[in-house]
C-alpha cells in the first residue's frame, strides 16, 4: 500500500518536472527541474531495491552532469527567449511523433500483456546471492565478470575529461605567468644595490 | 501492487518526453542535451526495473555503463558548446553550417 503510494508520487512529479524540463522558458530552471526529475527517479528505484545504482545517479547527474549544465547555461551570455521562435511551429510535427512513439510503446506493452509475447528468463548466473545487499552484490559482479568493461568504462571517462579539458582550453596571451628558470637565475647581487647615502642627500635611482 | 507493467509505461512516458523535448526546442542546443538526458534516464530506469523484477543483476552493471556514457558525453557536448559559443557569439543550431562549401 504505501509502495504503491510512494510510486505514484514520485512517478507523479518525475513526470510533471520532465514536462517542464521541456517547457520551461528559463534554462536554468530547465536544469533545475531535470534535478528533480533524477531524485525522483533515484526514489523510484530505491522502492525497487536498486539503492546502488540509485545513489549513483544522485552522485553522478545531480551532483556533477546537473552542476555542468548548470555551470555552462550561466556561462553562456545567450537571449534565450529568442530561441523559443520556432517553438509553435516545431509543435504538432513534435507532437505527432511523440503520440505516435507512445502508441508503439504502448502497443509492445499490450502484445506481452497479453501473452503473445514470451520474454526469455534469466539465467540466474548473475541474481542476487542470499544475504547480500545490493551494493555488495553488484560489487561481487563487477569486479569479477565484468571487470574488463569496468575498467573500459573508466577509460571512457578519462578520454571524456581529457578532451573536455582540450577542447576549452586556451592560451591567454595577456596574463603574466610565473617565469620559474628567470626566478631560480636572479641572484641578489644584481637585484639589489647597498647605498650609503650622505644626511639630507637622498637616493638616485 | 506495482509490477513491472507500472515501471516500462513510466520509462515509456518519459523517453517520449525526451524525443518530444528534442523536437519541441530545436534551436536550443542546451535543453536538447537536457532531453537527451531525460531519455538516457528513461532507459535507466527500464533496465533497473527489469534488473530488479528478473532478479538478475546485470541490468544494474548495464544502467552503471550508460551512466557513464551519459556522462562522458554531457562533458564534451558541453564543452563543444562552450567554443562554439566562444567563437560564434550564438548558440542556435540553425546556424550552424560552416562545414558547408
Amino acid at each position: 500500500m504505501i509502495q504503491a503510494f510512494a510510486f505514484y508520487l514520485f512517478t507523479a512529479i518525475m513526470l510533471f518536472s520532465a514536462v517542464s524540463v521541456i517547457f520551461a522558458r528559463n534554462p536554468v530552471h530547465s536544469v533545475l527541474w531535470l534535478i528533480l526529475a533524477f531524485f525522483n527517479a533515484a526514489g523510484l528505484m530505491v522502492l525497487i531495491g536498486a539503492e546502488f545504482i540509485a545513489m549513483l545517479l544522485v552522485i553522478v547527474y545531480v551532483g556533477a552532469v546537473a552542476v555542468l549544465f548548470l555551470f555552462v547555461v550561466m556561462m553562456l551570455d545567450i537571449d534565450f527567449s529568442e530561441m523559443r521562435a520556432g517553438f509553435i511551429k516545431n509543435a504538432p510535427l513534435g507532437l505527432l511523433i511523440a503520440a505516435v512513439l507512445l502508441a508503439e510503446l504502448g502497443l509492445g506493452l499490450g502484445v506481452w500483456h497479453s501473452g503473445a509475447l514470451q520474454l526469455g528468463v534469466a539465467s540466474g548466473a548473475a541474481a542476487t546471492p542470499e544475504g547480500l545487499s545490493n551494493t555488495a552484490a553488484i560489487g561481487a559482479l563487477l569486479y569479477t565478470r565484468y571487470l574488463f568493461l569496468f575498467e573500459a568504462a573508466g577509460i571512457i571517462l578519462l578520454v571524456a575529461m581529457i578532451g573536455a579539458i582540450v577542447l576549452t582550453h586556451r592560451q591567454r596571451s595577456d596574463t603574466r605567468g610565473q617565469n620559474v628558470g628567470r626566478q631560480i637565475a636572479r641572484r641578489p647581487e644584481e637585484a639589489t644595490i647597498n647605498v650609503k647615502p650622505a644626511v639630507g642627500q637622498g637616493v638616485t635611482l | 501492487m506495482i509490477g513491472i507493467e507500472h515501471y516500462v509505461a513510466v520509462s515509456s512516458i518519459l523517453f517520449v518526453l525526451g524525443v518530444l523535448g528534442i523536437f519541441l526546442n530545436r534551436k536550443n542546443v542546451i535543453v536538447i542535451l537536457m532531453a537527451i538526458e531525460l531519455i538516457l534516464l528513461a532507459v535507466n530506469l527500464n533496465l533497473v526495473a527489469f534488473s530488479a523484477f528478473l532478479h538478475d543483476l546485470t541490468g544494474q552493471i548495464f544502467a552503471m555503463f550508460v551512466l557513464t556514457v551519459a556522462a562522458g558525453e554531457a562533458a564534451i557536448g558541453l564543452a563543444i558548446l562552450v567554443i562554439y559559443f566562444r567563437g560564434r557569439g550564438t548558440i542556435a543550431v540553425d546556424d550552424v553550417n560552416r562545414m558547408k562549401g
